[in-house]
């Protein structure tokens, strides 16, 4: 497909082309396009409602794609979903459990339902999950028992439960406290130096900066960015902070300079535009007498560019 | 998933050495998760219990009020005294219209609507759980349920029965008389055409249950359906209907208890049974196999 010509198949763990779908008049995921690489981790950022945990469905072929093409691990999906998905973890819109089973036999059905697991070795893959996320002591309790981290974490176990190739957690932290989420971060860790591609998604910019070497992120259904978190940090204009008792006589350099700087008390902000060399702003500060304190060229954080291209700050639906 | 497992796990064992080990191992392993959480849950165990309550409840009443065949009251309720494997038989009278259509119905408005409510149903597909395979299972569960139902029933009655009454030779509605022996064949055929009989309604849920997410929802269309069309095979206008209902024949298992056996009812129940499966087996399908699953 020439659609899908981003990057070479192998290296390509999901290549995602015109990825739509359409809920009645609502366009839930619009003309999505992405490559997640081999061996990243790979952050799917947007606030609530903004059409990931969809474009995840469509992934993993439970949800018909409206439009669009999505290849998992090298193959179209749903059609090879047999073949594609045993090397592929999931959690997919939080955990789900029967509540009358307890952990053990939870992850014990859900290895069942797997064709391709051995059922020999069952006991010691489900023993083996519970392990990784810590579970052992409460295996034998009932879902029903367990605390919402518990539940996070017995969802991981399922997605560990074989070798995966590739990981799609869809909010793993959820509902955990900052321990479970300190551990759900070096369990990922762990996972993707084992070379499996993580592909999470969250609303939580600072989840996504602490773990992931790619980000892609989503407004409304659309994808409004993406790329290695330094491209996405650069793509981001730069500030010149101007510290100054004279803040009217510095604003009024900066307009000259075609500058549009903001002032605040003693100090004046102005975004940069690309071209300009910062030592000549302050050389046009200093000839026009302006006494400058402090002088400083800042990169906007990460949140001031999340807030920037999904227009809130808060996980509202967009 | 203790017994159930390992019995699957035994049996996977066996097979899996075989070039035909993949293909049954698929089959076999949901299948004994299935039968194994379906069983050992206590909703279906308390459901199970009910319907082994009734029997013993009318052998209490019959034994303690000492009536005889005063001739009204269910079918068989008057030989009982006379003979305690009659038990059975009016138990199973008594719970074809209601009990036995209530509990099915909620085994099989549970399948997939059950599965969704959870949200377990999109774990199981990602597992991945082919669609088709997903339905068949759960198929198989609810006919499995069918089965227990219909063999408790006979065997709390056939109990409780040898316990309070006397228990001899049965004499069939044609007058002969059987022994043991063609006692237990008859009950056996009599249970396999009572669970047969449910195989439509089995469907008619398993389809309803792919509709919704809701499992209350879908275990109560599937009673309500039961009822109605029980209602419509007593309306004398619309006898032309009636053979096409699938109650029409619940009750018709009388000539198996004729010697010798007429099987006319057993094959058109069959055929009626097969068919109602076949439409609603392929709607459920139809239905199944393209749907989003947002839950």
């Amino acid at each position: 497909m020439s659609a899908l010509a981003g990057a070479p198949r192998a290296s390509r763990a999901i290549g995602i082309s015109g990825l739509t779908k359409r809920f009645g008049r609502q366009l839930a995921v619009d003309g999505l396009d992405l490559d997640v690489p081999r061996g990243s981790v790979y952050g799917f950022l947007g606030p609530n409602g903004s059409g990931k945990t969809t474009t995840i469905r469509m992934l993993l072929g439970l949800t018909e794609p409206t439009a669009g093409e999505v290849e998992l691990l090298g193959e179209r999906m749903p059609r090879a979903s047999a073949a594609v998905l045993p090397r592929v973890g999931a959690l997919v819109e939080g955990p789900a459990f029967y509540p009358y089973l307890t952990g053990r036999a939870n992850l014990s059905r859900l290895d069942a339902a797997d064709p391709r697991s051995v059922a020999s070795t069952r006991r010691q893959r489900v023993a083996d999950a519970l392990e990784r996320v810590g579970l052992t002591h409460a295996a034998d309790k009932k879902a029903h028992a367990y605390s919402l981290g518990m539940k996070q974490r017995l969802g991981l176990a399922g997605a560990l439960l074989r070798e995966r190739e590739l990981l799609v957690l869809d909010e793993p932290s959820n509902g955990l406290d900052p321990q479970g989420t300190r551990e759900v971060r070096s369990l990922v860790r762990r996972l993707a130096d084992d070379g499996a591609t993580v592909f999470v998604s969250s609303h939580l910019l600072s989840e996504v900066e602490q773990l992931c070497s790619h980000v892609a992120v989503m407004r409304a259904g659309r994808l409004v960015a993406s790329g290695s978190l330094e491209e996405l940090r650069a793509t981001g204009g730069h500030e010149a902070v101007v510290s100054t008792p004279d803040a009217g006589a510095a604003a009024s350099v900066l307009v000259s300079l075609g500058l549009e700087p903001s002032v605040t008390g003693d100090v004046v902000v102005a975004p940069l535009q690309e071209a300009m060399a910062p030592e000549a702003i302050v050389a046009a500060l200093v000839a026009a007498d302006v006494r400058v304190r402090g002088f400083q060229i800042t990169s906007p954080s990460l949140e001031d560019r999340f807030v920037a291209l999904t227009g809130e700050g808060f996980d509202v639906a967009g | 998933m203790s017994q159930a497992e390992a019995a699957a796990g035994a049996r996977e064992a066996s097979v899996s050495s075989g070039t035909g080990g993949i293909a049954r191992r698929r089959v076999f392993a949901l299948l004994g998760s299935e039968l194994g959480t379906l069983f050992r849950r206590r909703r279906t165990i308390a459901m199970l219990v009910a319907l082994a309550a009734v029997p013993v409840l009318i052998a209490i009443v019959v034994r303690v009020t000492g009536a005889g065949s005063s001739g009204r009251g269910p079918a068989f309720l008057g030989a009982i005294t006379d003979n305690g494997l009659f038990v059975a038989f009016t138990a199973l009278v008594v719970c074809i219209p209601l009990f036995l259509p209530l509990t099915l119905g909620v085994v099989a408005g549970d399948t997939i609507a059950g599965e969704a409510g959870l949200g377990t149903l999109r774990y199981l597909l990602v597992a991945p759980t082919g669609r088709l395979r997903l339905l068949i299972v759960k198929y198989v569960g609810v006919l499995a349920f069918a089965l227990a139902a219909t063999v408790v029933i006979v065997l709390a009655g056939i109990g409780i029965g040898a316990l309070l009454f006397p228990i001899g030779p049965v004499t069939l509605l044609s007058g002969d008389t059987v022994d043991a022996a063609g006692f237990f064949v008859r009950t056996a055929l009599l249970a396999c055409y009572v669970a047969l009989s449910l195989t439509s309604l089995g469907a008619i849920g398993l389809f309803i249950s792919t509709l919704t997410t809701v499992p209350v929802g879908a275990m109560a269309a599937t009673v309500v359906l039961a009822g109605v069309s029980q209602i419509l095979d007593q309306l004398p206008q619309l006898d032309w209907v009636h053979p096409w209902l699938f109650t029409h024949y619940w009750l018709g298992f009388g000539d198996l208890l004729r010697d010798p056996v007429v099987w006319d009812s057993y094959g058109q129940n069959a055929l009626l049974q097969l068919g109602y499966v076949t439409v609603f087996g392929a709607l459920a399908y139809a239905r199944f196999a393209t749907k989003d699953i947002l839950s």
